[in-house]
């Protein structure tokens, strides 16, 4: 064992590789750097598509670093909080950069994530032997979720208000307890500085904390049960004399070097939204939320910021309260389910059939499509239409069962598609 | 003394400390969870408000905060008030059956006045405050709109009691809180004297 890490630490011998030493005697390091980086073997054939995990894990550094200096100079109370927030854009050196990082932050990691989970649905990397992997990864999606709920308030705008406002009363559509329940969460009889002051705790302590120790359990179920790829092959039915799959090569460096040209391009983009337009239009800042918080006057269009507009499309499209609720809290839990309804034999888009590439690609659209029109007023044509992408959206699931098991699927091969550069 | 290890007790003791230790921790979470609900400053701020609504004319509409919600105090004309059978086919509570009111408001007007309507301006669909469009025919809303609050939020209608539609996402009509009226000019919200 030791004579092993002595060869890791190869140039560093003298001073350095004492220190090693001592440090290994004491603490896995060097153990914790083989078993989890340097000899975690990746599938070689892993494309664009796996830039995202790395990049969500990239983005959630930064929301750490800037919320973390936000917090410095924001007052979590309802008299102080919109202006302390002006105080951060006008007056905090450097503060309108800090700011826009955090707010440009929540909506990249949304779109970094869902970017992330389709991934996960065009290679079937929900599938057995990664379920509990991917049910990690909807517990991380359902406390971002929360995350950027909790902190859409802290500005205390008035779409920060409404918003609010509607997400807690959608609570008062559970049965018998629900009233009392919204009153529970609020703390107050309407959204006041107590529920502002409660939302800032969650948002900065409870669940940041339950992030990270997602994340990591997220992590080391994908080193347990090792990386899918785009072909769905399992490298590790073809290993090598040495135990290690032919088709693998080490995270360190082939994937980091990989993932920091990922982080390269991310960083162009970001940069350029940050500094040329850090509303983009009113769909990562809405402008309704650059006024106070108003508790007599709703803004005239109320809509939440993108990432949730196409579950706010399928709430609105039913003009029922309880049975909008509960089909809300059905479309976003139903992800979970997808390793049990999936019963297909095979993983990848590459062998899937004609069926499961029709019913994708409905998803896909009908996903974008009703984002858009959650964010549009409730028009009678648009609630028609929301209501035909809801139906597609349930049909990707609630037919699964179906056309994943007649579908007609290609042979999974051996080894992967490789082509060396 | 035997060597070997009795199981049953080993298996009782650790069901035994597992349930102790599970009601210690429910009870200590209580005090935690208990401490979400309203403080007593919340409660106490939930006191009666008095308005003066001398000054509204009619077919005006009055806003004031009662417990940090709107409250809507509508001075309806003759018009109004006729209009409100006509349109009872279309309501999905037209008798506040379903709905949240005080006793006195369970008629049509929803009034102790009828002239003077009083409202919480929360939509019952998810707490949006709907918009006064008294207007017939405002084509804002609709071609055949019989004049109204409309929710901008998700499209809940109102007639002028405030009395739901059908085919919209709140389920019932908006609710009236308690309220009396202290004078001619001057009604109290808050204070529950159905006989006032």
């Amino acid at each position: 064992m030791s004579s092993t890490s002595q060869t890791t630490a190869g140039t560093t011998g003298g001073r350095l590789g004492a220190l090693q030493k001592w440090i290994d005697d004491r603490f896995p390091m060097t153990a914790l750097w083989k078993s989890q980086v340097s000899e975690y073997y990746a599938p070689k054939n892993m494309n664009f598509w796996y830039y995202f995990g790395s990049l969500a894990m990239f983005v959630l550094v930064i929301q750490f670093l800037s919320g973390l200096f936000l917090t410095m100079s924001y007052k979590p109370s309802a008299a102080e909080a919109f202006s302390s927030v002006e105080y951060i854009m006008r007056d905090v050196e450097w503060g309108w950069l800090i700011r826009y990082i955090h707010s440009t932050g929540a909506s990249a990691f949304f779109i970094v994530v869902y970017l992330h989970m389709f991934r996960a649905l065009l290679y079937g990397s929900y599938q057995k032997p990664r379920e509990l992997l991917w049910i990690f990864g909807m517990l991380i999606y359902f406390a971002l979720m929360g995350e950027a709920f909790f902190g859409y308030l802290l500005p205390w705008g008035n779409m920060s208000y409404w918003g609010a406002q509607v997400i807690v009363s959608l609570f008062g559509a559970i049965p018998v307890v629900g009233d009392s329940l919204t009153e529970w969460i609020r703390g107050d009889y309407y959204i006041s500085d107590v529920t502002l002051n409660r939302f800032f705790a969650l948002h900065v302590i409870a669940l940041p904390l339950a992030l990270v120790f997602l994340v990591i359990a997220h992590l080391m179920a994908l080193h347990e049960v090792g990386s899918n790829n785009p072909d769905g092959v399992e490298i590790k039915k073809v290993k090598g004399p040495d135990g290690i799959p032919l088709d693998g090569i080490a995270f360190h460096p082939y994937y980091t070097v990989k993932d920091m040209v990922g982080v390269g391009v991310f960083l162009i983009l970001f940069c350029l939204i940050i500094f040329f337009a850090p509303t983009l239009g009113g769909y990562f800042l809405e402008h309704a939320n650059f006024e106070p918080a108003n508790s007599l006057q709703t803004p005239p269009h109320i809509a939440p910021v993108w990432y949730f507009t196409p579950f706010y499309a399928i709430l609105r499209s039913v003009p029922n309260k309880a049975l909008g609720a509960a089909l809300m809290g059905v479309a976003v839990l139903l992800f979970v389910f997808l390793p049990w309804l999936d019963r297909g034999k095979v993983k990848s888009i590459r062998q899937r059939g004609p069926l499961f590439k029709f019913f994708l690609f409905s998803f896909a659209i009908a996903f974008v499509a009703l984002g858009y029109l959650g964010m549009q007023p409730p028009t009678p044509s648009f609630t028609m239409a929301s209501r035909a992408f809801g139906a597609v959206y349930f049909a990707f699931f609630l037919l699964m069962p179906w056309y994943t098991s007649v579908d007609k699927t290609r042979p999974v091969p051996t080894r992967v598609t490789y082509h060396a550069h | 003394m035997t060597e070997q290890v009795d199981t049953g007790r080993r298996h009782f003791l650790t069901v035994a400390t597992v349930a102790a230790g599970a009601v210690g921790a429910a009870f200590a979470a209580a005090p935690f969870l208990a401490s979400w609900k309203p403080s007593a400053r919340a409660r106490a701020l939930g006191a009666p408000v008095e308005v003066d609504i001398s000054k509204l004319e009619p077919g005006a509409l009055l806003k004031f905060e009662w417990r940090g919600r709107a409250v809507y105090v509508v001075r309806r004309t003759p018009e109004m008030l006729a209009a409100l059978k006509a349109v009872d086919s279309r309501l999905r509570d037209p008798q506040s059956a379903q709905s949240e009111q005080p006793d006195f408001a369970r008629n049509e007007a929803r009034a102790i006045k009828p002239e003077f309507l009083v409202l919480v301006g929360v939509c019952t669909h998810l707490g949006c405050a709907p918009l006064d469009k008294f207007a017939p025919g405002d084509v804002t809303v609709s071609a055949d709109w019989p004049g109204g609050f409309f929710c901008p939020c998700h499209g809940s209608k109102f007639d002028m009691s405030g009395r739901v539609f059908k085919g919209v996402p709140a389920p019932t009509n908006l609710p009236v809180p308690p309220y009396k009226f202290v004078s001619d000019t001057r009604i109290q919200i808050g204070t529950d004297a159905g006989n006032a």
